[in-house]
């Protein structure tokens, strides 16, 4: 590759970011068209990789690489690269990225700073998905935290100062156990390597070692946990999502705890199949808890946006179980739930955004009957509840039913069946606390005092309509992600026999 | 007598002279502060011509002229012209002693500089001293209440501690027959040759010597001074105070026990695992502390305290290093470059901390940190460079102070320290909640008045440095990495 695509995605929204908070003078309307140019250039270069991955058999894994000497006295390099498995995760960035910024068109307080923070914010989740290089990787991996708590803690709501540092401090916790596991790693292997690739090629058990593997494993996985996350390291993600600012809660829920799901794929899985294995049946029980009480406890929120915030605690207990069943089919339908989540919860929050800001409210008791004023958003919450439920031809169904099929014909682990029926339970309770909340918001008699309340406006509905499109396309033609995602697998499948 | 060899400290001494006398005849007092940095770079280019070139020993073995010691040189020559620059308007305010002022800051410089080249225990104390006791004048500076308690404190505690560290050389004296760090090795090789190595006598000096330069870098339980001293002194010698006299401090303890007691193994082991638990705690302590801190003086004299702990794992793994490799009798070449790299990003942060503290502190005529509301609508540019220097301290990506505690973590667990290394990084973690509590206050929170903040072209181009050296080194470390790994290899004596 003679051309940095990668290099260029990833650092166009932080030139944009640049440009908003240094140029003087720019007025909020010019702001908003500079950050939208900067996530829609992106966007369309991420799509033309898409499109010019090779899906070929014998193709390279990592494509489109970048590699640059960058620190060379602890043999750190720049080296970037895409592979199936992260190159959906990099469209779905970069299309959220720009539908962000559409969605917070509305944003009028301290639009230079607001714009300038999602921009990096962008540029840092980018990074993470390309890096191959851990030390880069790690770097871009703690950015994300500097801009996203100044989004939550500026723009957010309700108790946003003490939601954005718990949030910074889950993070740093866990990115403590990360930069150990990290160095553990480095020091395991001989030469020693930060290189994820040339790390994975090889087979660390015969490596003597003052550190167990099993002990860097399981530093990586904590802090990987955090982001994802697993029960119990989850308590800041419902009040993180609660209090941010609509378009910084699409991106969370979307991308940034894909993080913690690629990264025990990429790192954990890949670098370690053989504590991988040994513990998996450990996380295929945190899994079936993580689906099971993460819907339990979504059942009884009052507050629609930490509603669809539990919801995801539980939907990423079927990426674990995906991922742990280590299993083909499995582990091409954990990547395929993580773009389908993005998209589905990603629409999820940004409409329950609209229904806020329109109605000025956020409990679900006190609205109802939404139907009969704002009809179109009833629609599109309608079409994504469904999506999140896993109905047939949403690409929820169609991640939920490759993870599921695959965990159940998994031969790796013994017992998977068992996590497996446990977490189907998780599909039922989608559809009661989905189609309870669609009731109780949506449905019902009218209520006077929303009377005057507006229905979407042409903006909200085109990125409405962009989401919607993405999840039937996903969901009727799925072979547009699995072709992709499956070449990624397919290596690390390999491992496990798959 | 080579004396061409000590032209940079040379030339300082004369500046500082010439700066005194100056002040008796001009009435312009600013060019006093254009003479002292013109000095201090004319140290700076001689201390430049001799980098690269073989260490050799002047002064009867007393100093060592190595690359080690040129890069703490001018290390401490960039700091003090920064210091300089950031004492212009502070300075301004007093009507008499301008001049001793920055002849005193000089002094100070160069009492630190040849503390960095001392190889031989009197030489040591003596730079020392020349060092702490330009000090004790300069932090009672103000003469305010405050300042006043903060000297007085300073001196006593500093005496005690001059006295221990006086105490711990004697012993080893006492044991080896010479106070040249080399022979002193020589000395204690032999020792343990004939089994008298556990000789309760030279553990008794080691460990006396571990405390009184503990007390230079404040290192928890030798810390009790530096929040009082910090607080009451003038707030751009607290900054020198801070990142010189504590990155001095280190200088001379790793040329110490590096050269004089790094053999036989066991030794090493011993002081390595000392560091390795005063570090431990160190961090620990100064971290919990400062979450309660209201002043942000205070906060960040608790800061450096939890950054001497975690530059003392550097300290560690070095020790550990040279114990756990079976060389008995010679030394290989220093490897560890982490710690000069480390205290450069520290530096380079506290530089940016401190000098946004005077200029914001300046104007409010407040220390407290509830009082930095509003911040970053009234001065958004020097609230930006603070942000970064705490986030440079947090050792968040993309700054120096992440690439400095990767390089330095990473020294500790390749010497099977990974226990110490997760303790630093939950630290780091910890640490986080009051560095971003001013971040909060200054981005979040409403100002209590109107009004810009003003600030100097002098204090603006002194911030303006340390910033861009944070995120040069935070993204292309490898130039003061090669520069730090010259240094060590080419650690004379």
């Amino acid at each position: 590759m003679d051309f940095n695509y990668l290099t260029i995605i990833i650092f166009l929204p932080l030139a944009g970011a640049a440009i908003i908070a240094l140029v003087p003078g720019l007025s909020s309307r010019l702001i908003r068209y500079v950050a939208a140019i900067f996530t829609l250039v992106p966007l369309a270069i991420s799509l033309g990789l898409f499109a010019a991955f090779d899906r070929s058999a014998g193709a390279e894994v990592f494509q489109f690489q970048e590699k640059v000497s960058w620190i060379p006295a602890i043999n750190a390099n720049y080296h970037l690269g895409v592979d199936g498995l992260s190159l959906p995760l990099v469209v779905l960035m970069a299309l959220l990225g720009f539908l962000a910024v559409l969605i917070s068109w509305k944003i009028n307080l301290r639009v230079r700073e607001y714009f300038a923070w999602l921009l990096l914010l962008e540029t840092s989740i980018l990074g993470v998905f390309v890096s191959l290089d851990l030390l880069l990787f790690f770097i871009f991996w703690e950015i994300e935290i500097i801009p996203m708590y100044f989004l939550i803690s500026i723009w957010g709501a309700g108790r946003k100062e003490y939601s954005a540092m718990k949030y910074v401090l889950y993070t740093l916790f866990g990115g403590a156990l990360i930069l150990a596991g990290i160095l553990g790693l480095y020091f395991t292997t001989d030469p020693h390597s930060l290189s994820m690739v040339d790390i994975a090629q090889t087979d660390l058990a015969p490596l003597v070692t003052s550190i167990p593997l099993a002990a860097i494993f399981f530093l990586l996985l904590a802090g990987f946990a955090v982001k994802l996350p697993i029960i119990p390291l989850h308590t800041w993600l419902p009040d993180a999502h609660t209090d941010a600012p609509t378009a910084v809660s699409v991106i969370l829920a979307g991308t940034l705890i894909k993080m913690g799901g690629y990264a025990i794929i990429r790192i954990c899985v890949t670098i370690f199949p053989q504590a991988t294995q040994d513990y998996a049946p450990l996380l295929l029980t945190l899994a079936a808890v993580n689906v099971v009480y993460g819907a339990a406890v979504t059942l009884k929120q009052t507050d629609i946006k930490r509603l669809i915030a539990y919801s995801s605690i539980s939907h990423m207990g079927f990426v674990l179980l995906g991922i742990f069943a280590l299993s083909k089919v499995s582990l091409v339908g954990a990547g395929l739930q993580m773009f389908s989540h993005g998209i589905i919860t990603g629409l999820l929050f940004a409409v329950a955004g609209i229904v806020m800001h329109n109605t000025k409210e956020r409990n679900i008791a006190k609205l109802g009957g939404l139907a009969r004023q704002m009809p179109a958003i009833a629609v599109i919450f309608t079409i994504a509840g469904l999506g999140a439920m896993g109905v047939p031809s949403t690409s929820g169904f169609t991640a939920e039913v490759t993870i599921f099929l695959g965990a159940f014909s998994s031969n790796v682990v013994s017992g998977v069946p068992i996590f497996t029926i446990i977490c189907l339970l998780g599909i039922l309770l989608a559809a009661a606390y989905i189609l309870w909340l669609l009731q109780r918001v949506f449905f019902g008699p009218a209520l006077a005092k929303f009377n005057h309340v507006i229905d979407a406006d042409r903006l909200e509905k085109i990125y409405c309509a962009i989401f919607i499109a993405l999840i039937f396309l996903v969901g009727l033609y799925p072979m547009i992600l699995t072709d992709v995602i499956k070449t990624g697998i397919a290596p690390i499948a390999a491992l496990f026999g798959g | 007598m080579n004396l061409e060899l000590l032209l940079p400290e040379l030339s300082l001494l004369i500046t500082a002279i010439a700066v005194i006398m100056l002040d008796l005849f001009t009435e312009r007092k600013g060019l006093l502060a254009v003479v002292s940095i013109v000095g201090l770079a004319i140290a700076a280019g001689f201390a430049i011509t001799m980098w690269g070139t073989d260490p050799q020993a002047i002064f009867n073995n007393m100093l060592a002229v190595d690359n080690y010691a040129l890069f703490f040189k001018l290390l401490f020559l960039g700091i003090a012209v920064l210091v300089i620059l950031v004492s212009v308007d502070y300075v301004s305010k007093f009507v008499h002693f301008r001049g001793e002022y920055h002849a005193l800051v000089l002094l100070a410089t160069l009492g630190m500089m040849l503390m960095a080249a001392a190889t031989d225990l009197i030489s040591i104390f003596v730079a020392l001293e020349l060092a702490a006791i330009s000090f004790y004048v300069l932090v009672g500076f103000l003469k305010d209440k405050k300042s006043t308690e903060a000297s007085l404190k300073f001196v006593l505690l500093g005496g005690i501690a001059s006295a221990v560290l006086l105490f711990g050389m004697a012993l080893t004296f006492g044991f080896t027959g010479t106070t040249q760090l080399p022979e002193i090795a020589l000395a204690v090789h032999e020792m343990s040759a004939q089994g008298l190595l556990s000789n309760p006598g030279l553990i008794l000096g080691i460990v006396l010597m571990i405390a009184g330069f503990g007390f230079k870098i404040a290192a928890v339980p030798f810390h009790m001074w530096a929040p009082d001293v910090y607080e009451g002194a003038p707030t751009p010698i607290t900054l020198y105070l801070s990142v010189g006299s504590k990155v001095a401090g280190f200088a001379v303890i790793l040329r110490v026990f590096y050269s004089a007691f790094a053999l036989p193994e066991t030794l090493s082991l011993d002081w390595g695992m000392i560091f390795a638990i005063l570090g431990a705690i160190g961090m620990t302590l100064g971290n919990v502390v400062a979450i309660q801190q209201a002043n942000i003086k205070r906060m960040l004299a608790y800061s450096s305290i939890a950054h001497a702990g975690y530059i003392m794992i550097g300290l560690a793994a070095i020790g550990l290093s040279i114990g756990l490799s079976p060389t008995t009798d010679t030394l290989a070449p220093l490897a560890q470059s982490s710690i000069l790299f480390y205290v450069v990003a520290f530096a380079l942060a506290d530089l940016a901390a401190f000098i946004s503290v005077i200029v914001i502190s300046g104007k409010l005529g407040s220390d407290q940190i509830s009082d930095y509301a509003g911040m970053g609508k009234q001065a958004p540019l020097v609230a930006l460079a603070l942000t970064l220097g705490l986030i440079s301290l947090i050792g968040l990506p993309p700054t120096a102070g992440f690439i400095a505690k990767f390089y330095i973590f990473s020294d500790a667990v390749n010497n099977g320290l990974l226990w110490l290394v997760i303790i630093a990084v939950l630290n780091s973690a910890i640490s986080a909640y009051y560095y971003l509590r001013v971040v909060k206050v200054m981005w979040l929170n409403e100002p209590a008045r109107e009004g810009k903040v003003p600030s100097s072209l002098a204090l603006r181009l002194a911030l303006a440095i340390s910033c861009l050296g944070i995120l040069l080194l935070g993204i292309v470390p490898t130039i003061v990495m090669k520069l730090a790994e010259m240094a060590t290899s080419m650690f004379g004596f």
